[in-house]
């Protein structure tokens, strides 16, 4: 066994457990932080395979900035993790096996039979990933590059549109203009007919009348 | 450089759109809220300036830019013609409607913009992750727009059910993106069909790859829920009825045109040589649509959720006619979704033209004695009912007939009478609104109130539906040369 292959099979098993533990784990923030660590695997794994574009931007693009943002929102929002888990137990063993029989339907379609491993290719050592994937995306994928970029401008402008709000009237007193009131403004003088007792009978429909 | 300037000069009915979608934002911003009637005619100008330019640049030519990534042939100026057209009707019926509910702001107007340009990506996609792209363009677009109106908790609600749907539909479809791109080595449309070709004369079994069955699988399913046919169909009825209908309208009606090229681009353009797996697909598809959307459009009292019930069995017609998997059977879904398109844009501008301020005219009910109340706008009604119905001198009758016969002529004898009988039991339904509007005694007496261009729209809209019905021969020749010119290969 070379000591790349030992390299691949440790990270592999960390990678495996912490997934794993993403889902099962009873508090989000250790989950999220679970994620964290099986994205930092993948990367190393990504290394191995000399993707080491991918690889930094997995741990930039996805450890630095979008599990910690999701970690905040974690931290931030209450929530109740039995009611989340609810059921968890009573629906494992259906779920189980329908997860099980999918599984078992794919590998035997994804087998080794249509996806064996292509053969290696050797690269001269200066070869950069980063410039080969950065050569082609402004030449070759110029255009839904481009439309990448709209679809994040879309996202911003959504974004603000559902939820900005109009400031809010405040509610401060104006003193100057509560100086200058007049009585006229204030005070309606309404005319009324003097009330007189009624009978009990007829109040109901005095009342609806009014 | 040359190239580029070509790519550009193929491209710029898009490039235009986009610039003016920005500008509109941009502008916005020094706008008060009298003077959005600016925005407004900004966004019009935009969709003329756009249809004009599909229209003089190299229209009904067989251009590829981009390295391949887009196309502009027959099918796409067509299409593209036709999306714009109908989104320019489509500011139309809304102004009136999103002034009176506060939606009437500039990120409607560009949203919608940008909406428009991720169907003519779609359009003019000939790359798989272009189509993708434009897809998501358009569909985030649309999400945004549904929750528009924030503080309506049924709109948030289809919103979120949007989102969460759609998402999983763009994940499938992205999945069998990936498997078929395993299997043939490009992402490329036009290679891809090139190297199953080669592959398919090297070794005919090698279409039954079990890999390349399951991309597919998975990308008529993900196409399937975009196009809301069943089995993947339980998100239409509730979005529909949820969102504003100025924006049920948008999800209703010029997406299909979208929907439609990118089927064709996916299925015909690329995986021609599945042909007998994808038709058993749609077929079943189409079949269930047809059914389940008629019967269960009977029982609803909410017109949205009718019109709604009512667009999947369309698309059942739809799929009928691309399942037939000739070029006939194309050119006859294309005439039946240029139909379509017609037809819901009328239907939803006549619930937009009785609603009112604080009033969605989305019951059945609302539509109660509509002929004492306005005996054209019943009229109008009428036309648009029996053209979805299928009633002859309308051009909804002329539709299913060409995609009926495009499928009996490779012989679905069966599916074509069981479609015949659906079609006659979802008449039901929409000769009941016609029945409500002229024999029951009105509800509602509100006066009917909105702009004269509104209403002169309209009318021509519905009156264009008896017309083309009387006279399809144009658009149905235009639909016919479309796809014969931009499909030279046969199957």
């Amino acid at each position: 066994m070379v000591f790349t292959d030992f390299l691949f099979y440790v990270l592999a098993t960390i990678l495996l457990v912490s997934a794993s533990r993403v889902i099962t784990a009873r508090n989000p923030v250790q989950a999220a932080l679970f994620l964290v660590l099986s994205f930092f695997t993948a990367s190393g794994i990504w290394l191995l395979l000399q993707a080491e574009f991918l690889a930094i931007v997995l741990v930039l693009v996805y450890v630095g900035a979008v599990m910690v943002l999701f970690l905040f929102v974690v931290m931030m929002l209450d929530i109740n993790i039995d009611k989340l888990r609810e059921g968890f137990w009573s629906y494992l063993p259906l779920a189980g096996t329908i997860g099980g029989l999918m599984a078992i339907e794919m590998a035997m379609i994804l087998g080794n039979k249509y996806f064996a491993a292509a053969p290696n290719v050797s690269r001269p050592a200066a070869y950069s990933d980063t410039a080969a994937i950065g050569h082609v995306m402004y030449t070759e994928y110029l255009l839904p590059f481009e439309l990448a970029s709209v679809v994040l401008l879309v996202a911003i402008v959504a974004a603000i549109a559902l939820t900005l709000r109009e400031k809010r009237e405040s509610k401060s007193m104006n003193p100057s203009q509560q100086v200058i009131v007049k009585k006229a403004d204030r005070l309606r003088m309404v005319k009324m007919r003097s009330e007189s007792e009624v009978l009990p009978n007829d109040q109901a429909d005095k009342g609806d009348a009014a | 450089m040359d190239t580029i300037n070509t790519d550009l000069f193929i491209s710029m009915p898009e490039i235009t759109m986009l610039s003016m979608a920005m500008f509109i934002l941009i502008i916005d911003l020094f706008l008060n809220k009298n003077n959005r009637m600016i925005i407004y005619g900004l966004a019009q100008m935009t969709l003329f300036a756009a249809a004009y330019l599909v229209l003089s640049l190299n229209a009904f030519a067989i251009d590829v830019a981009y390295n391949g990534m887009f196309i502009s042939d027959p099918i796409s100026d067509v299409l593209k013609l036709a999306t714009l057209i109908g989104a320019s009707i489509m500011l139309v019926y809304t102004r009136h409607y999103m002034q009176l509910r506060q939606m009437f702001s500039g990120e409607y107007y560009a949203l919608f913009l940008f909406a428009i340009v991720g169907m003519m990506v779609m359009i003019s996609g000939y790359n798989l992750i272009t189509i993708y792209v434009g897809l998501e363009l358009l569909s985030l677009c649309v999400y945004a727009l549904v929750a528009l109106d924030r503080d309506n908790a049924r709109a948030t609600e289809a919103a979120m059910k949007y989102f969460v749907l759609g998402a999983l539909a763009s994940g499938m479809l992205l999945y069998g993106m990936s498997m078929i791109y395993g299997v043939t080595g490009s992402l490329d449309i036009g290679t891809i069909a090139e190297r199953l070709k080669d592959a398919f004369e090297q070794n005919p079994d090698f279409i039954h790859n079990p890999v390349l069955i399951l991309g597919l699988v998975f990308i008529v399913s993900g196409l399937a829920f975009k196009f809301g046919a069943v089995p993947f169909h339980m998100w239409v009825p509730d979005v529909y009825q949820g969102s504003p209908t100025a924006i049920t309208m948008l999800i209703g009606s010029i997406p299909k045109f979208a929907g439609f090229a990118m089927a064709l681009r996916l299925l015909v353009f690329g995986l021609a040589y599945l042909v007998g797996d994808w038709q058993d697909m749609l077929l079943v598809m189409a079949v269930m649509s047809i059914a389940i959307g008629n019967i269960t459009a009977i029982a609803q009292t909410n017109l949205k959720r009718m019109l709604a019930y009512s667009t999947i069995s369309h698309i059942g017609f739809l799929l009928l006619g691309l399942m037939s998997g000739s070029l006939n059977g194309f050119a006859s879904s294309m005439f039946y979704v240029s139909a379509y398109v017609l037809m819901s844009l009328a239907g939803f501008g006549m619930i937009l033209l009785l609603s009112r301020k604080g009033h969605e005219a989305e019951q059945l009910d609302d539509l109660k004695g509509l002929n004492k109340r306005s005996p054209w706008t019943a009229f109008l009604m009428l036309i648009t009912m029996f053209s979805m119905a299928g009633v002859p001198p309308t051009v909804g009758f002329y539709a299913k007939f060409t995609v009926l016969q495009a499928a009996l002529h490779v012989g679905f004898i069966w599916v074509v009478v069981f479609a015949v009988l659906m079609a006659a039991i979802g008449a039901f339904y929409y000769l009941r609104v016609i029945k409500l509007m002229y024999f029951d005694e009105p509800v509602d007496t509100a006066l009917i109130d909105a702009p004269l261009d509104m209403k002169m729209i309209l009318s021509l809209n519905a009156l264009a539906l008896l017309v083309v019905g009387l006279m399809p021969q144009g658009l149905l020749e235009l639909c016919g040369v479309a796809i014969a010119t931009s499909l030279p290969h046969l199957l």
